[in-house]
């Protein structure tokens, strides 16, 4: 590799987890941010404390690419049990770093890459004292090795330590020492800068790295919920850590110093999903985050929901299933389940974020759907996009904005009511007028899962029953009208599509780039709900062929339009990827053009 | 038509309660259990509570699990909102209600098929909370609505109706929930009205968890010769360990016990439990001697009934996660919602 490649390569960090590599990669990835290039970070984790291979991807590129490049050009090589794969995962032409305290050479086997020994071990325990801080400086040791060898602005990884450690001057003192030990090494024993550089741009300002979950948590916040219940489950943890401490900050009582909140921890989903309800049910805007298992646990309850038509907000932050599958990886696995968890006829509204960002407004969004249409919401992120830190656009927030609480009866109107009837369907669109206990004896009704006529009394009756049921579904059709619609991309000259949903939704951006490129043009429609709005049905009926991309093995999206839509099977052509890493754009473009391929052989 | 609507008669010499409701306004619809169900009695003497509370109806709510006592909310109060939950589930419903408002009373209604088996888990954990609520337990050893199987609270050597008898530890909710720190534990008889009322008032008002466990006979699955759960064994075999009054705010102590033999206990809302004891050895406000006292009285083949155990000073639910004391369904959005120049400020930390 001669060519110079400024501002478009990737970094991945081989680390034992639970050695502090997490701070040191965050804090590599952060500088190259602040440094106004965009950047993006996958963390690929064990399901364990201390002691498993983790990796840290960090994808440095000027376009502003968000999805995992596939390929490696630097690799920082700090596990010697990982030591083999990760060679072997270098590019032709790229950089392997490693700590040559220990001698390692029968393993250096490749001679298309360049491999870059610094002694990290040996320097970092010369310098410091305690066993904790020789393990912890070496890692900040390879982010000034790669400083030196990217050309980094080390001003800007200074301030970060400032930033990052305020006034604990011990660890900024640690941590700038480890750094220079680094950088100094590398220019004295290494030809720096390398062809892959870093170089300032502009492309970051107006913009800010964070997780899906913190978001999410943010719009639980700004929505107004007051009641949260959860149950520990990764990928989801983090979403309830991150509303706890914005609501330990935000939502104090100013006179008391009470909670205007509560957050449960339940003793299980079975009943964090209960409690989500009874707040629900009780005029507050509830939540409860969970992943794929939680959802299992909670089926039972979330069609008492859809049933008996209790307001509540379900975040399922999407795992590796079945069962308990690889908990620390991506999956698109739930959207079935989520479309119709449950027993007997049951529907859900479902929504899709494609990024952090979204994840923030549909989050919002969700509380006013939930209690629009008085039902559960979900709203189906994923651990890549919840537990990594993506660059997203600044979050806006509009001060007029009031929450939706959809049709609730105030005191003053129950009064002048002469009967009030939960179930019944007054204005036509199948959503009842709803009241909050409390409030008026005449606005009292019982809420019940069983059998139940329009008028909330018990029924065994056919007819009655059948009259909620169906009336269930005029609401379904009152969601399709309220439900965001898809982000669509169209040309009337293509004849091909693509369809897919939430985190896919960077690797096939810079796919229909890359094919773009070779005169490939495609339409693209991304899914932002389910029920599908009326969008989705023109987009089927204005292709030809349709690619439906999504991370799970059975194609449960590409089932889900099959069955949701009046559109032809034969033309949809579904690609999956399922493999627990998020997507490539490479591999959607060799899918893709594979496919083409036999179809023109055909 | 499959609920019938009681016809409401009120006539003009009917009793008022202070908010000048009658009797028939704190009733339901029509019970659709077998006549003779010790659970009708139950609800009865729940109206007579709330009626003699003056509570409300609006400012309560009540809920409930699966199962025939599971049915019985709907059979009073119907001016108060209910919720007929999922089987075993009714604890975490009535935790989120409380989160949501933690001013309204909350009555539960449960039995011991949905408590003591797959409600287990939501019943204790609803006791480590101390959530202010009053549960009922309507305990009959069986399970009704499938027809006759043994509930996890039927004793051992009790017969089903066809003469099998059960060979497995019974679990004792009162022993239990004393146990994992209940702090109001009860247990009664569906026919004995004249304990339940004052031990169903006093566990209403009572701040923090209260649990009644109340031996409500099935009339048709259980209430044979060969069953520990019928009228006849109940009535033969139940022992009071202390009598119970409960003495509203601002009423004077009417009745007069013997210097030693009475204790009062004050309650958060104002008003006073008034214990008589029956037996030197027992106290409801010794943890230990109510456990004793429980297993003493079962080992000698008694069922212990009364106040069993009683502790105000814990601190509920709402007051250990530090809730506002108002309703959180009641706080104005802009209070809230951080606005936008929080969230701007809130960026500059993910810059």
């Amino acid at each position: 590799m001669t060519k110079v490649s400024h501002n478009n390569f990737t970094v991945k960090f081989a680390n034992v987890n639970g050695t502090g590599s997490s701070s040191a990669n965050g804090m590599f990835m952060k500088s190259i941010f602040r440094m106004g290039i965009p950047v993006v970070g996958k963390n690929y984790f064990p399901s364990n404390i201390q002691g498993l291979p983790t990796w840290y991807e960090v994808r440095v590129s000027d376009k502003g690419y968000l999805a995992p490049s596939g390929s490696v050009d630097i690799m920082v090589a700090m596990n010697a049990q990982t030591y083999d794969e990760d060679l072997a995962a270098v590019e032709p032409g790229g950089y392997l770093i490693y700590d040559s305290s220990w001698p390692r050479e029968e393993l250096m086997i490749r001679d298309d890459i360049t491999v870059l020994g610094v002694p990290l071990a040996n320097m970092c325990n010369e310098k410091f004292d305690s066993a904790r801080a020789r393990t912890l400086m070496k890692n900040t040791s390879y982010v000034g090795v790669l400083a030196a060898l990217l050309e980094m602005d080390t001003k800007v990884i200074e301030q970060l330590l400032l930033d990052t450690f305020g006034d604990k001057k011990h660890l900024i003192d640690a941590n700038k020492t480890a750094l220079d030990m680094g950088f100094n090494y590398a220019k004295e024993n290494f030809k720096c800068p390398l062809p892959y550089r870093a170089k300032p741009i502009n492309k970051t300002d107006g913009y800010i790295m964070i997780d899906g979950n913190a978001t999410a948590a943010l719009g639980c916040l700004f929505a107004g919920a007051t009641v949260g219940s959860w149950y520990p489950i990764t990928p989801s943890t983090s979403l309830m850590d991150a509303f706890s401490s914005y609501c330990s900050f935000y939502r104090k009582d100013k006179k008391t110093g009470k909670n205007n909140y509560s957050i449960i921890q339940a003793e299980d989903e079975l009943a964090a999903v209960g409690m989500a309800l009874g707040a629900g049910w009780n005029g507050a805007r509830s939540f409860t985050p969970t992943s794929g298992p939680g959802i299992s646990l909670m089926s039972e309850f979330i069609g008492f929901g859809y049933y008996s038509e209790i307001p509540t907000v379900i975040f399922d932050v999407q795992r590796t299933g079945p069962s308990t599958g690889m908990p620390t990886r991506t999956q698109q696995g739930d959207i079935s389940l989520c479309a119709y968890a449950s027993h007997g006829d049951t529907r859900h509204v479902c929504l899709y974020p494609a990024n952090p960002e979204e994840a923030f407004y549909l989050s919002v969004e969700a509380f006013d759907l939930a209690e629009k249409l008085q039902t559960p919401v979900f709203v189906l992120s994923d651990l890549d996009i919840g537990m990594n830190d993506w660059m997203i656009k600044d979050l806006e927030w509009d001060d007029k904005f009031k929450p939706d609480r959809g049709k609730v009866l105030s005191s003053e109107e129950l009064e002048e009511m002469e009967n009030y009837y939960r179930y019944l369907d007054v204005d036509g669109d199948g959503v009842p007028y709803r009241t909050i206990p409390g409030t008026n004896p005449k606005g009292s009704y019982f809420t019940r899962g069983s059998g139940h006529n329009r008028f909330g009394g018990y029924t065994e009756d056919a007819s009655e029953y059948q009259d909620v049921v169906d009336r269930l579904l005029v609401k379904w059709e009152t969601a399709k009208t309220l439900v965001p619609k898809p982000a669509v991309s169209f040309s009337k000259n293509n004849d091909i599509g693509i369809i897919s949903i939430g985190s896919c939704d960077d690797a096939i951006r810079e796919a229909r780039d890359i094919m773009k490129k070779q005169g490939q043009k495609m339409n693209y429609l991304r899914v932002k709900a389910f029920p599908f709005t009326k969008e989705v049905q023109k987009f089927l009926d204005a292709h030809k062929t349709i690619f439906v991309i999504e991370q799970n093995r059975d194609g449960q999206l590409e089932k889900l339009l099959i069955s949701e839509t009046k559109v032809d099977a034969k033309k949809i052509k579904s690609i999956r990827l399922y493999n627990g890493i998020p997507i490539f754009p490479k591999d959607v473009v060799e899918k893709i053009q594979s496919d083409l391929k036999a179809g023109k052989a055909a | 038509m499959s609920y019938i609507k009681k016809p409401k008669i009120i006539r003009d010499n009917d009793p008022r309660n202070k908010l000048g409701m009658t009797f028939d306004d704190y009733e339901g619809v029509m019970s659709t259990l077998c006549a003779g169900c010790g659970h009708d009695s139950i609800t009865g003497a729940i109206i007579q509570t709330v009626f003699d509370l003056n509570i409300e109806p609006h400012r309560m709510i009540k809920l409930s699990g699966i199962g025939c006592s599971s049915k019985t909310p709907a059979y009073f109060a119907s001016q108060s909102h209910g919720f007929n939950s999922v089987h075993g589930r009714m604890p975490s419903v009535a935790t989120g209600a409380n989160a949501a408002n933690s001013e309204l009373l909350s009555i539960g209604v449960s039995g011991d098929g949905d408590t003591l088996s797959i409600g287990m888990g939501q019943f204790s954990h609803a006791i480590r909370r101390n959530l202010n609520m009053l549960y009922i337990i309507e305990n009959n050893g069986v399970y009704g609505l499938t027809k006759g199987q043994f509930s996890a609270s039927a004793d051992i050597g009790s017969t089903a109706k066809k003469g099998a008898a059960n060979l497995q530890t019974p679990i004792d909710p009162c022993s239990v929930a004393i146990t994992l720190g209940a702090t109001f534990v009860a247990r009664s008889f569906s026919g004995d009205k004249d304990q339940l009322i004052p031990l169903l008032k006093a566990g209403l008002m009572h701040r923090g968890f209260a649990m009644i466990d109340v031996i409500s006979p099935c009339v048709t699955f259980n209430d044979h010769e060969g069953s520990t759960k019928s009228y006849m064994s109940t009535r033969e075999t139940k022992r009071q360990a202390v009598y119970t009054d409960y003495i509203a705010p601002f009423s004077e102590i009417e009745v007069q016990y013997e210097e030693g033999s009475s204790l009062e206990v004050d309650l958060h809302e104002g008003g006073k439990v008034l214990l008589r004891k029956t037996d030197d050895s027992f106290s409801p406000l010794d943890r230990s001697q109510s456990i004793n006292g429980i297993q003493e009285a079962s080992d000698k083949g008694e069922i212990l009934t009364g106040l069993l155990y009683i502790n105000e000073s814990q601190p509920d639910f709402t007051e250990v996660e530090n809730t506002i004391d108002g309703a959180l369904n009641s706080v104005s959005y802009d209070d809230l919602c951080p606005g936008s120049k929080a969230l701007n400020k809130l960026l500059d930390n993910y810059k």
